[in-house]
């Protein structure tokens, strides 16, 4: 348990699983900002520093991995995914390859570098790509968590992680497990479905509400999503609240709304989300709240809902 | 491979199995209605070395073994030769051909590769990604304590991607000897000739500048391609080898020409090409 990045996190659990050697780490010449440096001192001889060649790297990865190695191919989120869609397909996706792609530098959060460091539109993309995992943790003890089990999974993934500190929000007894969502707090009337940072902005958003009406979900694993999960706390609340910092369209609010739709499960329903817009720069907490992500938003939202 | 040295064809016979090869891609994408046989042709010769002249270190009959050598086809588009070579390397059935492009292939012989197909390291058909994909798989092996080589053909027009680029200069910085790129450079692409669409001269410049250890040969002299896939890795330095090769070589009326890039031959220019590849 600690207040920290979940990059930090993810650096720090690749130096504990390092002693298996089939875990290698490659990194787009960033692995200072992603972590993964840590790994590099201690195994330089399993860590490949790609330079700035997001590209080379993802299929050097899923090279490696043809050969029984274990690849976590780390990057900022922008240029990880952005620069390769074609060898994430090719030579990952479709050839089933066991690559985890780690995107550090997510959504608004990360603050004043701007749009063009703000990854908003990862996981509308990698949810729609056949074969792929797609989590995303919420603090340091579910990322440590999650970096193993990924590394257990066989198979493509892409794991979205976050720039700035948040809390600590789970200790050990919380048991991470690929595709299971996860009650946090049990209310009354509303259901909040937050995943990664938004999960801390709900846990702030909640603290402004008075009472015990509103049940909060960390959904890590957007897909395959906990459809069950999703169903049962739908039906048995009045609401529905999405929460991610990520575009509207494609991300949690969709993947939540789908099952829903699917079900025939029909509630008030509103998607804290980024609004189909590039933001700006400014901080982290500016960005939350001229976009709509802050805990005030949120806090709205769930009054709207209950009026 | 070595229990089997002597039974090594010599390069005439390496050059009969490579015309065998040319007839059986050209009959499975006469009967597939599609395909590509100019690229096909044009890489025959240098994949008839590396199967069947004691070159690529591989078993059919163990085709995950990890000290393998690997073998990718990084211009993936080029199946019907990639196919007919796995069928007569007994990784498929020459049966298993009838099923090429076909919808429920048992064996997936897809238009372009993937790794459902047996002998088939990992799907390729978007032009740029295997010189990466083969230079992993060189550092995967080397982690492991193998001696294995990993061979790759590029197309020459593939070598507009950047990618491939990226991957020269990585491949140079970890030093990885044992990644060994055949540039199938039969100086024609779907559009146009090469050299028109974007010149790739000087072209070992380009690989020497990157710090590769560079060979060139005529991609149709058996001699010379057997000779320089014999030679002793390069103490540090990846190989590239420029094959001089002629699109559609072997069938007169297809030799050179962009236009049988991309398609099948209609049954008169079958049976046509068929009498010249004797």
């Amino acid at each position: 348990m600690k207040d920290a990045p979940t990059r930090d996190a993810y650096g720090q659990a690749l130096v504990e699983m390092g002693a298996d050697p089939r875990i290698v780490v490659l990194d787009a010449g960033v692995s200072d900002s992603t972590r993964s440096k840590k790994f590099g001192e201690k195994y330089p001889e399993r860590f490949f520093n790609m330079g700035i060649a997001e590209a080379d790297m993802v299929c050097t990865a899923a090279g490696l991995a043809t050969t029984g190695k274990i690849p976590f191919a780390t990057g900022f989120a922008c240029f990880l995914l952005g620069r390769t869609m074609d060898q994430v397909l090719v030579s990952i996706a479709y050839s089933r390859t066991n690559v985890k792609l780690v995107g550090t530098h997510t959504g608004l959060a990360v603050g004043e570098d701007g749009p063009t460091a703000q990854m908003i539109v990862d996981i509308a993309y990698t949810r729609a790509i056949p074969n792929m995992v797609v989590v995303q943790p919420a603090d340091w003890e579910e990322t440590t968590q999650a970096t193993r089990a990924l590394a257990e999974y066989d198979g493509p993934v892409y794991f979205r992680l976050g720039r700035p500190k948040v809390k600590a929000i789970f200790d050990s007894s919380y048991k991470f497990e690929i595709g299971k969502g996860r009650v946090m707090k049990k209310g009354s009337d509303l259901v909040i479905f937050a995943t990664g940072i938004m999960v801390q902005e709900s846990l702030k958003a909640m603290e402004m509400l008075d009472g015990n009406k509103v049940t909060l979900v960390n959904i890590s694993t957007l897909k395959p999503i906990d459809r069950d999960l999703i169903m049962e706390m739908a039906s048995s609340h009045k609401a529905v609240i999405t929460a991610e910092d990520h575009n509207l369209i494609g991300g949690l609010g969709d993947a939540v709304g789908e099952v829903l739709l699917d079900a025939q499960i029909s509630k008030p329903f509103k998607r804290i989300a980024v609004k189909d817009q590039f933001a700006e720069t400014g901080t982290r907490a500016e960005l939350f709240e001229k976009y709509g992500l802050s805990a005030n938003h949120i806090a709205q939202a769930v009054k709207d809902l209950l009026k | 491979m070595n229990e089997s040295q002597l039974t090594i064809p010599n390069t005439t016979e390496l050059e009969k199995i490579a015309l065998d090869l040319r007839r059986l891609a050209l009959k499975i994408i006469f009967q597939a209605g599609s395909g590509h046989p100019g690229g096909s042709f044009s890489a025959a010769d240098l994949m008839a070395a590396l199967f069947f002249g004691g070159i690529l270190n591989h078993d059919s009959k163990n085709p995950n073994d990890p000290k393998r050598d690997r073998f990718l086809l990084s211009k993936g588009h080029v199946t019907g030769i990639y196919y007919s070579v796995l069928a007569k390397a007994g990784y498929i059935s020459e049966s298993d051909l009838d099923s090429y492009r076909k919808i429920n292939s048992e064996r997936f012989l897809s238009g372009h590769p993937h790794p459902k197909t047996p002998g088939i390291e990992i799907a390729s058909g978007s032009l740029g990604q295997g010189l990466s994909v083969a230079h992993g798989i060189a550092l995967g092996t080397r982690l492991d304590g193998y001696d294995s080589k990993v061979y790759v053909i590029l197309g020459d027009g593939e070598l507009h991607e950047g990618q491939i680029w990226e991957a020269a200069m990585s491949a140079d910085k970890f030093k990885s000897n044992n990644l060994i790129a055949i540039v199938d450079n039969n100086k024609v692409a779907q559009d146009n000739i090469t050299k028109d669409l974007k010149d790739l001269e000087p072209l070992e410049d380009k690989w020497k500048s990157f710090n590769w250890d560079v060979h060139r040969i005529d991609g149709h002299n058996m001699k010379a391609i057997t000779e320089v896939l014999q030679l002793p890795l390069h103490p540090e330095k990846p190989r590239v080898i420029i094959a001089d090769t002629v699109k559609g070589k072997g069938v007169s009326f297809m030799e050179g020409k962009t236009s049988w890039h991309g398609v099948a031959p209609s049954p008169e220019d079958y049976e046509k090409a068929l009498k010249e590849l004797v």
